[in-house]
């Protein structure tokens, strides 16, 4: 491949490979993104290789491994174009099945169709699946028509026409300025004006300046970052050259957390191939404007996705926050000016600069604009990314795309925002989700998790949880963080216990009152919402802990207690085997009995316990006959 | 340290020689060549690179990434995200313990396991979610921990 020199070149590109390409022709997408990988993506795409080479149709029907297009839940996901007849829960050995009925005889293969369980009608295509249906889907449409690894088939969807119109059509004040009126906000988790950052990042004095993609994903729930770099990295690059060019950047960096060891991969190739074409390096496609990008591993470090900590990691230092007496667009990395965002502000770049800002503002709330990709995870029955305008209701993303929660339980609310955001319980539900919707409830957008909970899940062990995660990964450089976490973890501990006192809800208002003002970087003036949210909507659960110590979710594992119904138990002996702690054993009628004295309560013979037969039970210690 | 380790790691370090700011990514380097970063290699690091042994050290102590001490043949990470949490995970890192006979961080006797607990993988949608090396197993439950861990043994 020779460099582009031209914008013309690139255009010329395109027609060249759009006239080479056969859309008629067969084509198997197979979403090969790391959640597809895991339920054994790449054994179909093997046998797929493997079937067609046997039939001698390798050249008639084309395979492509793609990114992720967000159903996760039903993988392995695989497309058959032309039609775009679309396959769930593919195993390998439904691949003959598909390429002699589907792709050469034009039928359909209805057990790997989308069932609607209520209606038992089939799901076609994308359109037809309501996962989808009710989506908007902008920023990941495209990933499961692209192999990531092969620019080519971004620039034949139109790619890098936005770097092309923005170097050559409009100076960089102009595209800072469509960038401000379409009112982008970081998609990180701050919601801070893109156009903002970016003017005064330029209008900054100090050379060189950098700009910085942050892929450090570490909000546990949240992976939309690593499908659009795994799935469509190029897409995130082009955000990135725009940006660098309104700002007058010629050094980038992609931040990647170790992590997502297949995002550094793609995304390593997407630079390569980059360069190759003339995207990045000197003279971009022949404009005079020069910009190369490296990448960076993280090594594991929650709190290095903070602005600060980030630029201290790319420094080589130890990536905890520093003061922001000066913003980093004034002095960031090396004492630069910097712009650092997240990489779904990035993607929606090259969208903003090709349609336009009054397209981008017609989108989403009044202060909240354009569309948001969240994961949908925990208990509801469509697990996955799921990309809405701002403003869709909570309860539209949980019932309508992400089809209910399972086994008839009773929904409790959800998390958002990660460690930083707090637990919205189910009344409010009607929610719009934007920007200052989710903080005036006490949580936050944050880089988009919804987490949703049921009935199962204690309210104060999620708030336990996040303290806890927040502990083993704070610095450690500032007191309130770094103490505050561990006294409320303390307390926490002690109320999950049963040992909490009527004191404790105080102390743990009054310690999260410090660390919220008193804490360094932002990481620990937000890890109080998980526990401030929950004591707000969930008083009544830490008091029925403290006063009755008694878990209403029976989670709480020192206030539940587990038995074994001798009138229902088969005497199948699955729970002895499996239990870790040898607490089972079999009493002389051979039926199983738990001993207490041994019983950790892990829950593993609750869980193990064939479900027909059920005849486990667990009780809540502090109210006997409390059960499930 | 063997003369064919010791030659494979002044190369390596050698390769970031006048790279600013590359320390971090080095020894994410050695730590996937080497299995843990040794005394003698930050030594070996700061000699070369001149670079206080202290900030090495407090790099190499910071990252979860990086292991002062050897660790096991097959790296075991179970997955306590928020996602996998909520799905019963914390009843996976039980069953890895005593399956192991080990508690997370700890290394088995015989070097073959490491077992740790991770913050999130990014695959919550098909928690919980156990990575074995590099192979990722979802929506495990806690009898296939077994025949997971079998695999490797």
């Amino acid at each position: 491949m020779v460099r582009l020199r031209s914008i013309e070149e690139l255009e010329l590109l395109r027609s060249e490979i759009l006239s080479s390409r056969d859309s008629t022709k067969p084509l198997v997408a197979i979403c090969a993104g790391t959640g597809c990988l895991t339920l054994g993506a790449r054994l179909v795409v093997r046998a797929f290789q493997e079937y067609l080479i046997k039939k001698g149709l390798e050249k008639e029907i084309e395979i492509k491994e793609t990114g992720c297009p967000g159903f996760c839940e039903k993988g392995t996901l695989v497309v058959v174009y032309p039609r775009g007849v679309y396959y769930i829960g593919v195993h390998q050995d439904d691949v003959p099945d598909i390429v002699e009925e589907t792709i050469l005889k034009g039928n359909l293969v209805d057990r790997l169709l989308y069932k609607d369980p209520e209606t038992e009608e089939n799901a076609v295509v994308e359109s037809e699946i309501p996962f989808y249906k009710y989506q908007m889907r902008h920023l990941i449409k495209n990933n499961i028509k692209i192999d990531p690894r092969n620019i080519e088939d971004y620039i034949a969807l139109g790619g890098y026409s936005a770097l092309a119109r923005a170097l050559s059509e409009m100076t960089p004040e102009e595209v800072i300025k469509e960038v401000k009126i379409s009112n982008l906000r970081g998609r990180g988790g701050g919601g801070f004006p893109t156009g903002r950052k970016w003017e005064s990042t330029r209008e900054a004095t100090g050379d060189p300046k950098y700009v910085i993609v942050n892929c450090d994903e570490g909000d546990p729930g949240a992976f939309m970052d690593r499908a659009l770099m795994e799935g469509n990295p190029h897409s995130v690059l082009e955000g990135l050259i725009i940006a660098a060019y309104a700002m007058g950047s010629h050094k980038g960096f992609i931040y990647v957390r170790m992590e997502y060891p297949l995002a550094v991969q793609n995304a390593t190739l997407a630079l390569q191939q980059a360069r190759e074409y003339g995207l990045l390096g000197e003279n971009i496609l022949g404009t005079g404007f020069d910009f190369d990008v490296s990448i960076h591993r993280g090594a594991g470090s929650f709190v290095s996705g903070e602005s600060t900590a980030l630029m201290n990691a790319l420094e080589g230092w130890v990536g905890e926050p520093r003061p922001k007496y000066v913003h980093t667009s004034q002095k960031g990395l090396w004492g630069r000016p910097s712009a650092l965002n997240n990489v779904e502000t990035f993607a929606n770049v090259p969208l903003i600069i090709k349609h336009g800002a009054k397209w981008f503002n017609s989108i989403g709330t009044e202060r909240s604009k354009g569309t948001k990709i969240f994961s949908l995870v925990g208990k509801v029955n469509n697990t996955g990314l799921v990309e809405v305008p701002m403003g869709m209701t909570l309860a539209d993303i949980i019932y309508k795309i992400g089809g209910g929660i399972p086994g008839n339980k009773k929904l409790k609310g959800v998390q958002t925002g990660g460690p930083s955001g707090g637990i919205i319980p189910d009344r409010y539900l009607n929610t719009p989700v934007d920007f200052d919707e989710l903080t005036s409830l006490g949580s936050m957008m944050g880089s988009g998790s919804i987490i949703v909970i049921d009935e199962d899940t204690c309210a104060v062990d999620l708030a336990r949880y996040f303290v806890d995660f927040l502990c083993s990964e704070s610095c450690g450089k500032c007191l309130p963080c770094r103490e505050g976490l561990k006294r409320m973890r303390e307390i926490l501990d002690s109320i999950e216990s049963g040992r909490g006192t009527e004191t404790d809800i105080q102390t743990l208002q009054e310690i999260a009152e410090l660390m919220r003002t008193a804490s360094l970087c932002a990481l620990g003036r937000t890890a109080v919402n998980p526990v401030l949210s929950t004591i707000r909507y969930f008083r009544e659960e830490y008091d029925a802990h403290i006063k009755d110590k008694r878990c209403p979710a029976l989670s709480c594992k020192s206030l539940v207690s587990y038995s074994i119904d001798p009138e229902i138990c088969i005497g199948c002996d699955l729970c002895r085997e499996n239990c870790p702690q040898g607490a089972i054993y079999k009493d002389d009628g051979g039926f199983a009995v738990v001993d207490q004295s041994k019983c950790m309560r892990c829950g593993i013979c609750f869980e193990i316990c064939p479900k027909k037969v059920r005849a486990v039970v667990r009780e809540s210690r502090g109210l006997p006959g409390e059960k499930r | 340290m063997q003369d064919n380790e010791h030659k494979r790691l002044v190369e390596m370090i050698d390769g970031y020689k006048g790279k600013e700011g590359s320390l971090i990514q080095l020894l994410l380097d050695l730590q996937s060549e080497f299995n843990w970063i040794s005394k003698d290699t930050l030594q070996e690091i700061s000699e070369r690179l001149k670079i206080p042994r202290s900030r090495i050290y407090r790099i190499a102590s910071f990252y979860e990434a990086m292991s002062l001490r050897p660790i096991g043949k097959h790296k075991v990470s179970v997955c306590m995200g928020t996602a996998c949490q909520v799905r019963g995970s914390g009843m996976i890192l039980d069953r890895t313990e005593s399956k192991l006979k080990i508690k997370q961080g700890e290394t088995t006797h015989d070097m073959r396991f490491t077992l740790k607990r991770v913050n999130c993988l990014g695959c919550c949608a098909i928690g919980p979610v156990m990575v074995v090396d590099d192979d990722y197993h979802g929506r495990v439950t806690s009898d296939r921990v077994e025949r997971i861990i079998k695999k490797y043994d």
